[in-house]
């Protein structure tokens, strides 16, 4: 399912414009699988499913599965539906370099709703 | 070609608070019980713009938005390019009871969302007298921060950009797009530290946890509407304001967020009428 996040967010013009001065990578973390993504000037360049020996990334996203199977629902519940929402539960875990997940919120934010459930409000 | 005209007149007044002069942008519509609205931290009186546009409110409220200082349409006050913005519940709510009176307003209903919700609060304790009745939308007590705010304010951070990112979850889900956009960009445009200086009010300085249940609505009547999807202030935080104060009236609008006027002016209204027709009838 997480592979699917590179044509979703290469085929949205807006959100790849939005993240133009983007390049970088970071490690989303669903329960016990780690995933790599990288993206090269708003566009996703790979995405990589682990274990990693070593993995380098400059941020790390890290929620317990259910919590982003409700995130990623068609109409995920109150609390759930939003990134800053999980990490005011304490439930994702926001660590790394955070300037360039907050400098381009509203990219990340966007890119992650990607993998809702068709239908559902980004 | 042709034009249509809102109801909404806007004008500047000049007049000293904290004891500096200040230029604030007040806007007005409708006739009636005046109603005096308070906007939500980094964003300004447009939010008000559903309630100023329905005559079901206006033919019987004056409904009256004003700018904070810093917001809006309302400036800064002369020498605000060496200081720090931050907002003090003592400011806050001198800032009101001045405005009010300036305007003449007699016994005004008061409506405030988030920061404006939790100072509605600290009047509804401190200053009772001044109101016909007290409407606080996603009011709490006390919020704990939840996240850097320092991202709010600094070079390498977009602050219009952060802060619109920062918020857009906390618009319910069933938002018209166009006022879930326009709601954004409100946050979008505010100046730089600004956001940041109203939540040292919201989430430092405004804590009201240890009076609130003190707020007697003998004196002043009181109703809290907040929105199910807000994380910021929730549900949970507004009921339990709402169970430690007697005679405090409560309502959770189902698939509303942290903006329910501006986000969906059509779905709150169907909460607001109601509550605007009891205080009417008292």
């Amino acid at each position: 399912m997480i592979e699917a996040l590179q044509q979703r967010v290469n085929d949205d013009a807006g959100l790849v414009r939005r993240g133009r001065y983007l390049t970088t990578t970071f490690l989303l973390e669903v329960g016990p699988t780690a995933w790599l993504i990288s993206i090269f000037e708003g566009r996703i360049v790979s995405v990589t499913r682990g274990p990693f020996v070593m993995p380098s990334s400059a941020f790390a996203l890290r929620a317990p599965e259910a919590e982003w199977a409700k995130f990623w629902s068609r109409r995920p519940p109150p609390g759930s539906h939003d990134v800053m929402a999980l990490i005011k539960r304490r439930v994702l875990k926001a660590e790394g370099d955070l300037q360039i997940f907050m400098a381009n919120l509203r990219y990340f934010k966007e890119v992650l709703a990607k993998l809702r459930a068709a239908g559902a409000v980004a | 070609m042709s034009a249509t005209f809102e109801p909404i007149v806007g004008r500047y007044m000049h007049l000293d608070l904290f004891g500096r002069p200040h230029r604030i942008y007040v806007e007005q519509a409708g006739e009636g019980t005046p109603l005096l609205c308070l906007h939500t931290a980094g964003s300004d009186g447009r939010q008000y713009r559903g309630l100023m546009n329905d005559a079901r409110v206006t033919r019987n409220h004056r409904v009256i938005a004003f700018d904070m200082p810093w917001h809006g349409k309302s400036s800064p006050p002369s020498g605000w390019h060496d200081e720090e913005y931050q907002l003090t519940s003592a400011q806050y709510t001198s800032m009101i009871l001045a405005i009010s009176a300036v305007l003449e307003l007699d016994h005004p209903i008061l409506i405030g969302c988030s920061i404006g919700g939790r100072i509605a609060l600290h009047l509804a304790l401190e200053h009772p007298e001044s109101f016909r009745a007290i409407i606080g939308l996603q009011a709490g007590a006390h919020v704990d921060p939840y996240y850097d705010l320092n991202f709010l304010h600094r070079p390498d951070v977009h602050g219009g950009e952060v802060c619109g990112a920062i918020v857009s979850g906390l618009v319910g889900p069933d938002a018209p797009d166009s006022e879930r956009w326009e709601t954004l960009w409100h946050y979008m445009q505010g100046g730089p530290g600004v956001f940041k200086g109203d939540l040292y009010f919201y989430k430092l300085d405004g804590d009201i946890r240890g009076r609130v249940a003190e707020i007697d609505t003998s004196r002043c009547p009181l109703f809290l509407l907040s929105g199910e999807y807000d994380y910021s202030c929730t549900p949970e935080e507004t009921l339990s304001v709402a169970n430690s104060i007697a005679g405090c009236e409560v309502t959770i609008m189902k698939g509303l967020g942290h903006f329910p006027m501006s986000e969906n002016p059509g779905e709150f209204l169907k909460h607001l009428l109601p509550v605007l027709e009891k205080i009417g009838r008292s």
